[in-house]
């Protein structure tokens, strides 16, 4: 009986595998799937930490003793800024979404993250951009402005060379990754989890996971803006953040924090979810106070959000604003105390088992309540005067990223261990690498918020000796190097476990968790059968999944049609709505990742027609990629017998990518969102901003063209409409009249704007509006091309009445276009002039 | 309740001890380790005064939090809770985060604004219409120009102020952002290029104070260092008519 059932399960595992495996050899570079993708991320993110590790122990060694010159002035600048910007940019945030991206799939009982060519894609940005940044180190040329770059010490005229270059191109090309994850972590979470997953049964990690990518969506956007604006001036010279031509360097500080608070939350709530998931299950009981913990998700999030002025405390703002930014600085003490006092409760009523996991979280406790205390004091105005910029500020942001983020990804690391490996680590080393590390950090970091009081400014190369500085740098020195080693022995600890560990089987740690139902390692497809589930502790409650999901006894488990598929369900009641169909390995996010690569590099080096070359590949691989979707031969072609209980997505007018499409747009509503921001910010506080008497652009001219627009986005809508009510008559005839009138808007958008005359290397006025005209063109440009393509697509057959899909897909990115339009028109046209008369 | 005993006994138990030891480590600081010429813990006028006041009264209640969250988490681990049931775990649960997470911090707040926002006030620099002496720095790189306009004095990296009466430093920059700061006299701010920022400077007796630039400011950033000297009244008087005399 068990022999049959192990006999099926064996065939069964071999058609899943079939379909679901990446290809082998070389060829697995175009794998897609999310285990791998995963796992990329993560040791790439690894490797970078080294790097970063590196970069840490040459300014330690600089700093060992006073007046030393190891490294030049020169090399120590680009030193620091390079370890910061590798930890921050290219170790924490990639790091903890490629846990996510491994982790949630298998947490809320999915085979995959509904966009699996977007997760390899954002891997390979993160890797090309990542390794763009770090040649900058070997060509002598690294950006050495601090990472956070402020201007004008990082504009050409003060950073002639092309180190701010590597740091603007490469982060934003890295940042493609992080949006990447934002979107597909968002829409994978809300829309396919395990039928019967409601909200309330979502794994407390799927909360933290969320409210991360959500804060990704609405956190980036200004970092990608600001990178662009300061691109543009230093190598088109136009002026947003030179006082002469009306900018000002204030607003690059505003643009940068609005993103780099909201970072620190980024990176803080995936640990704090690793802490929050390791807790209940080595105390055994579930987690104290759920339904707390996701409200104080929710405020860490938005509070998050209200106090990026606390990085600015002393550039000379309002008494008022001040005191707001403040208060909003110490609340977000209370939704971080709720999740501190949840986790105390939860091992309070709980037997706790010692494990080397909890070791490390225990770690991540000291360290990270210390860096939140100070965190406290420095949102007092008058203390962070004292202490803003100084080594004290350098503690604490080591006590918080360290501790909030490092110990608890460790601590992840060591408990997922058996996951990634099938093995259990070994305890000794792995105590002594903990004791290490925990030692060495608060060798170097406690002491150093003494260096700061007694005056020491961060960012020196050196300090003169007898200043009661050197007895405090030499330990922290030190303290740097016990660390080291420690990292160095939890490294050599994994590395020894694949090789000595003892085979961890299913759930060693008697988790709660779905993850644990897997086998370990993981098969690429994660489960056999896809379970229904209503609970939020599902291998607590019902410890035969561990079998029947193997074994085949529940959903999804006809692979003869050869295809990916997931279950989609509704975001909030997690009832079945439709079977997400999914695309294979594929080698378009690579090669689109490469075109973006060579446009990266060619900007770098300013070769622009060779910039201009890789738009278009990039262009002509992403419209491909593209293509391959709905019932095109290699994605989900119609058949005769069409499941229809449920349906495949893309027979449906609802799914992932609408979804995809909107969150999308509120990440790009953020950029835009922050555009105006900034136009009305130079306008209202650049010491020198000049509004032209009379503006030269054609508002007639505009207007019409909005009017032009808005005829194509109603023609549209109405095509969509019909669409899903079964008509489809005119179809591809309305989608050309609607490109028709997408070229015509274009064309007389394009005209206003050579007709304008504008002077963007003069005025920031003239700049921010050729931003804004470059903006809209770009939009709507995009969705007039992929109507023109919908239009092919009816003509082929991979759109009609029975798969309405893409073109419901791509209605909002048409509303976005319409609103966006009429927005800029109303205030960045009508709106100074209106003002003007006015006053 | 018995356990709620226990919790509050092995707090008082934790934290006893650790009072003292903190009080000793700063009577011990402030005796040796703390000065400096650059120290905020060795304060020299007003505004840092009143910081370092601050910065002991957070050490010592902060430190009381640490320590105690660190002892709670101790104990938490290594008690065994028998059978804890769901009602019980519920009322643990609304009394530990409503007073840990939500009380706590509060009362940490409001406590910490009453005492900071007064100091903060005090810190800013008094209404146009005070009759306080005026010096203009301005940041190059690397250097600070200081001007005395209405004497008509120019000197470079090297301030002269009254002993005893605020001043007002007007700050501006002439190419990156800097941060002007004597760190023993009052908190930083920032020199900006395009913006005119003002500090209050007083230093209490005379004597000579150092400050540096704080924010990063290019290659030398390291090499802004510039002194304040504090003169009697009649000294400085004497000072500023033979340095417009001089120039």
């Amino acid at each position: 009986m068990t022999d049959s059932q192990g006999h099926d399960g064996g065939a069964q595992h071999r058609r899943l595998d079939a379909v679901w495996a990446n290809w082998p050899g070389w060829r697995t570079l175009a794998a897609v799937n999310h285990t791998s993708i995963g796992l990329r991320f993560m040791l790439t993110g690894v490797f970078f930490f080294l790097v970063g590790g590196v970069l840490a122990m040459l300014a330690r060694t600089q700093l060992a003793l006073p007046a030393q010159d190891i490294l030049s002035a020169d090399v120590y600048n680009q030193v620091f800024t390079m370890h910061g910007t590798v930890m921050m940019f290219l170790f924490a945030i990639p790091v903890l979404e490629g846990l996510a991206l491994y982790m949630i799939p298998k947490m809320i009982g999915a085979r995959d993250l509904v966009f699996p060519r977007i997760s390899s894609l954002g891997y390979y940005c993160y890797l090309f951009g990542g390794l763009i940044i770090l040649s900058s180190l070997f060509v002598g040329q690294a950006p050495d402005s601090g990472w956070f770059m402020y201007t004008p010490l990082s504009s050409a005229e003060h950073a002639p060379g092309m180190g701010s270059d590597f740091w603007l191109l490469g982060i934003t090309f890295v940042e493609i990754s992080a949006m990447a994850a934002g979107i597909e972590l968002t829409v994978s979470i809300l829309r396919s989890r395990a039928p019967g997953m409601t909200l309330r049964h979502m794994p407390i990690f799927c909360w933290y996971i969320l409210a991360m990518a959500l804060m990704i969506v609405f956190g980036f956007p200004p970092l990608i803006l600001a990178s662009v604006l300061l691109e543009l001036e230093r190598a088109a010279g136009m002026p947003f953040f030179e006082v002469a031509a009306g900018g000002d360097p204030i607003l690059w500080q505003h643009l940068f924090w609005l993103f780099g608070h909201p970072e620190v939350y980024i990176i803080f709530l995936p640990a704090a979810a690793v802490v929050s998931t390791l807790i209940p299950v080595f105390a055994q009981r579930p987690i104290v106070g759920y339904r707390w913990l996701v409200l104080a998700i929710i405020v860490t999030g938005f509070i998050s959000f209200g106090l990026w002025v606390h990085h600015m405390f002393t550039i000379g703002i309002p008494k008022l604003a001040q005191a707001f930014f403040s208060v909003a600085s110490m609340l977000v003490a209370v939704p971080t105390a709720i999740q501190l006092f949840a986790w105390l409760a939860t091992l309070w009523t709980g037997r706790v088992i010692r494990s080397l996991p909890m070791l490390w979280i225990f770690g991540f406790l000291v360290i990270f309540v210390c860096g939140g205390l100070t965190g406290v004091m420095l949102a007092l105005v008058p203390f962070n005067w004292q202490v803003h910029d100084t080594h004290f500020v350098v503690a604490h942001l080591h006590y918080v990223v360290v501790g909030g983020m490092l110990f608890p990804l460790i601590a992840g690391f060591y408990y997922w261990l058996p996951h990634f490996s099938g093995r259990m680590s070994t305890p000794v080393l792995g105590a002594l690498g903990f004791w290490l590390t925990f030692i060495g950090f608060n060798a170097t970091f406690l002491l150093m918020h003494l260096t700061g009081l007694l005056g020491m400014p961060r960012r020196v190369y050196t300090y003169e000796a007898g200043l009661g500085w050197d007895w405090l740098n030499l330990l922290s020195s030190v303290g740097g190097f016990v660390m080291a080693a420690g990292i160095a022995l939890v490294l050599l600890d994994i590395a020894l476990h694949f090789r000595f560990g003892r085979p961890a089987g299913r759930n060693p740690w008697n988790a709660d968790t779905l993850e644990w139902a897997t086998n370990t390692p993981p098969a690429p497809y994660n489960f056999a059968s896809l379970p229904a589930l209503d609970t939020r502790h599902p291998l607590w409650r019902q410890p035969e999944l561990l079998q029947s999901i193997p074994a085949g006894e529940h959903g999804l488990t006809d692979i003869r049609h050869g295809r990916r598929e997931t279950y989609g369900t509704e975001a909030v009641s997690g009832r079945l709505r439709e079977v997400i169909h999914l695309p294979g390995n594929s080698w378009l996010p690579l090669l689109g990742a490469l075109m973006l690569a060579v446009v990266c590099v060619s900007l770098l080096v300013r070769i622009y027609p060779m910039a201009l070359l890789g738009v278009v590949g990039a262009a002509v691989f992403l419209l491909r990629w593209g293509w391959e979707n709905g019932a095109h031969p290699r994605a989900a072609p119609l058949t005769a017998n069409e499941p229809d209980n449920p349906p495949l997505h893309s027979r449906t007018c609802d799914g992932p990518g609408l979804w995809g499409m909107w969150v999308t747009l509120m990440a790009n509503g953020t950029l835009y969102l922050s555009l105006l921001f900034g136009w009305f910010y130079l306008w209202t506080a650049a010491p020198q901003w000049t509004t032209p008497e009379t503006l030269s652009v054609d508002r007639v001219a505009m207007v019409a063209a909005g009017l032009v627009l808005t005829g194509a986005v109603v023609a549209y809508g109405r095509l969509v409409r019909a669409l899903c009510k079964g008509r489809a008559t005119f179809l591809a005839g309305g989608l050309l009249l609607v490109t028709t009138l997408g070229c015509l808007h274009l064309a007389v958008v394009l005209w206003a704007l050579l007709g304008a005359g504008l002077t963007p290397t003069e005025h920031a006025h003239d700049a921010m509006l050729l931003v804004m005209f470059l903006y809209l063109l770009f939009h709507a440009g995009l969705a007039t091309v992929l109507s023109l393509l919908q239009a092919l697509r009816v003509r082929l057959g991979y759109v009609g009445v029975r798969l309405p899909y893409e073109p419901v897909v791509l209605r909002p990115l048409w509303l976005y276009t319409l609103a966006v339009y009429w927005l800029s028109v109303a205030l960045f046209l009508f709106l100074p002039a209106a003002w003007g008369a006015g006053g | 309740m018995f356990a709620h005993r226990r919790l509050w006994s092995a707090v008082a138990w934790l934290t006893r001890p650790r009072v003292a030891v903190l009080a000793g480590l700063a009577h011990v600081c402030l005796l040796t380790g703390c000065a400096g010429e650059y120290s905020t813990l060795d304060p020299a006028g007003p505004s840092a005064l009143a910081v370092s006041w601050l910065w002991w009264g957070m050490l010592l209640a902060f430190g009381l939090v640490w320590f105690a969250v660190i002892g709670l988490w101790l104990l938490a681990v290594r008690r065994d809770p028998g059978d804890v049931s769901d009602a019980q775990a519920q009322r643990l649960q609304n009394r530990w985060i409503i007073g840990g997470g939500l009380v706590l911090p509060g009362v940490s707040i409001a406590v910490l604004l009453a005492f900071g926002i007064p100091v903060g006030h005090g810190m800013l620099p008094l209404s146009a219409d005070e009759d306080v002496l005026r010096i203009e720095v301005t940041g190059y790189q690397w250097y600070w120009q200081v001007e005395y306009p209405d004497a008509g004095v120019s000197l470079e990296d090297e301030l002269h102020i009254p002993a005893g009466e605020p001043v007002h430093i007007h700050l501006r920059s002439n190419d990156v952002i800097r941060s002007f700061w004597v760190p023993r006299l009052a908190g930083k701010l920032d020199a900006i290029p395009g913006h005119e920022n003002v500090l209050k400077l007083q230093a209490d007796q005379a004597g000579v104070y150092r400050g540096l630039c704080a924010e990063f400011c290019g290659l030398l950033h390291a090499d802004m260092g510039f002194t304040v000297e504090a003169h009697e009244r009649e000294d400085f008087e004497q000072w500023l008519s033979d340095a417009a005399r001089d120039d």
